[in-house]
């Protein structure tokens, strides 16, 4: 049985971790409605960039002379994979998620006798796979000192693997993030980046192309496969902070939950010491 | 009265601009053109330089470094890779651009694409007066 001051400093600092997840949960609302509008801002070029790519490779895409970004090495023998996390935990299953699908499909691949090779974007996701696959790990990318993800951090990323596949150390990249829902539900998703696939949009208009087709869409891919993780980076910003959101959230209740049954202790304990003191009291004078 | 198409410059991360033009300047890979209404369809990607809308209200200038254009009969949508209007353009910022494309220039596999980026940049800060 803990003693009444026990049980006072035990609601007591329950009270304050329930204000700090209660800041927690506000700031991360303000910041999902950054990363939404973030997420938002950056569609209509994401959506014209596939359409005119779909367009291109639906035309180039079978000949022989189809970019390699497209065709592909003609090999899956080396795979890389890109895991996308935060920095930062607190945010319930929003890492494991993400780190649970890509270690499914790594034990996969080298189940299949691939070689697999791991570059890891934010520290969470580093410190879950390290323990599983630090010989497969390839790189990291660190996002910590980014305060706001900008098309340049995903253009580092982009230069990063499409350095890597020019040189031949991968023949297929596939990028892991959670796609944002809603802020209970983010989908952890596995999108092949390399070999690029886009979807065929239908071939409405005619167009001139100014330079030849396939120069423009050699142009284009790199741009394309920037413009995917950029959208991946900014649905997995607004995931992240919706996790942490309703994370919080629960935190909180579940705080409350706490206060209420331990104050609920304390009061009895009370009581029963004074009932204690009474009786002693009574039997003490009864015995004179 | 010049007919009119709908303009939208768009970047990664925001439209930057959506006004309904009478013509668009664009600095295209091959050399600049300018659409108008009516123009044939045409995608063309873009040369560092200068894009100018020409609408009702008078003309604005974008700098932009990349990308492409897409043109119809009606319409104009450019997505640029880094576009900014030209009255905010300055010294620092042009320095930071050239810098941004050496480093390109250094990792590129295309040599002489990278090169003539180069050159365009150059010669755009020079037309813009820094």
């Amino acid at each position: 049985m803990p003693s009444l001051k026990d049980l006072k400093n035990k609601i007591a600092s329950v009270k304050n971790t329930r204000k700090i997840t209660k800041a927690m949960q506000m700031v991360s609302a303000a910041k999902l409605r950054r990363a939404q509008d973030a997420a938002e801002a950056a569609r209509p070029y994401a959506e014209r960039m596939n359409a005119v790519i779909g367009g291109l490779a639906a035309s180039v895409g079978t000949s022989a002379s189809a970019p390699r970004l497209i065709a592909g090495t003609g090999s899956d023998q080396v795979q890389l994979l890109v895991v996308m996390t935060s920095e930062r935990g607190l945010c319930g299953g929003f890492n494991s998620t993400i780190v649970r699908l890509a270690r499914a499909k790594a034990h996969e691949l080298i189940a299949a006798g691939k070689t697999v090779k791991i570059l890891t974007v934010g520290k969470k996701g580093r410190e879950q796979l390290r323990r599983d696959f630090a010989a497969h790990m390839v790189g990291h990318v660190d996002m910590s000192e980014v305060k706001r993800v900008g098309y340049v951090n995903a253009l580092s990323i982009a230069r990063d693997v499409l350095a890597r596949f020019e040189a031949g150390e991968c023949d297929v990249v596939t990028i892991f993030y959670n796609r944002f829902q809603s802020v209970i539900a983010q989908i952890p998703t596995a999108l092949q980046v390399i070999p690029a696939k886009f979807e065929a949009a239908a071939p409405n208009t005619l167009y001139d192309y100014e330079p030849s087709e396939e120069a423009i869409l050699a142009d284009l891919l790199p741009r394309g496969i920037a413009t995917q993780i950029f959208t991946a980076l900014l649905e997995n910003g607004a995931s992240e902070q919706g996790a942490r959101m309703s994370a919080m959230d629960n935190a909180t209740r579940n705080a409350g939950d706490m206060i209420t049954k331990y104050t609920t202790i304390y009061n009895r304990s009370r009581q029963a010491a004074i009932t204690k003191e009474l009786i002693e009291i009574i039997s003490g004078a009864e015995a004179l | 009265m010049a007919g009119t198409l709908q303009f939208d410059l768009v970047s990664p991360e925001r439209r930057l601009a959506s006004v309904v033009a009478t013509e668009v300047q664009i600095p295209g890979a091959d050399g600049d053109l300018t659409a108008m209404e009516g123009h044939a369809p045409t995608i063309t990607t873009l040369r560092p330089g200068v894009l100018k809308v020409v609408s009702a209200e008078g003309s604005k200038s974008f700098v932009v470094t990349g990308g492409f254009a897409e043109i119809s009969a009606t319409s104009v949508s450019v997505l640029a890779e880094r576009a900014v209007p030209l009255e905010e353009l300055n010294a620092v910022l042009m320095d930071q651009l050239i810098a941004d494309a050496s480093e390109a220039t250094a990792v590129a596999v295309d040599k002489d694409a990278a090169d003539k980026a180069m050159a365009d940049l150059v010669a755009m800060r020079a037309a813009a007066g820094f």
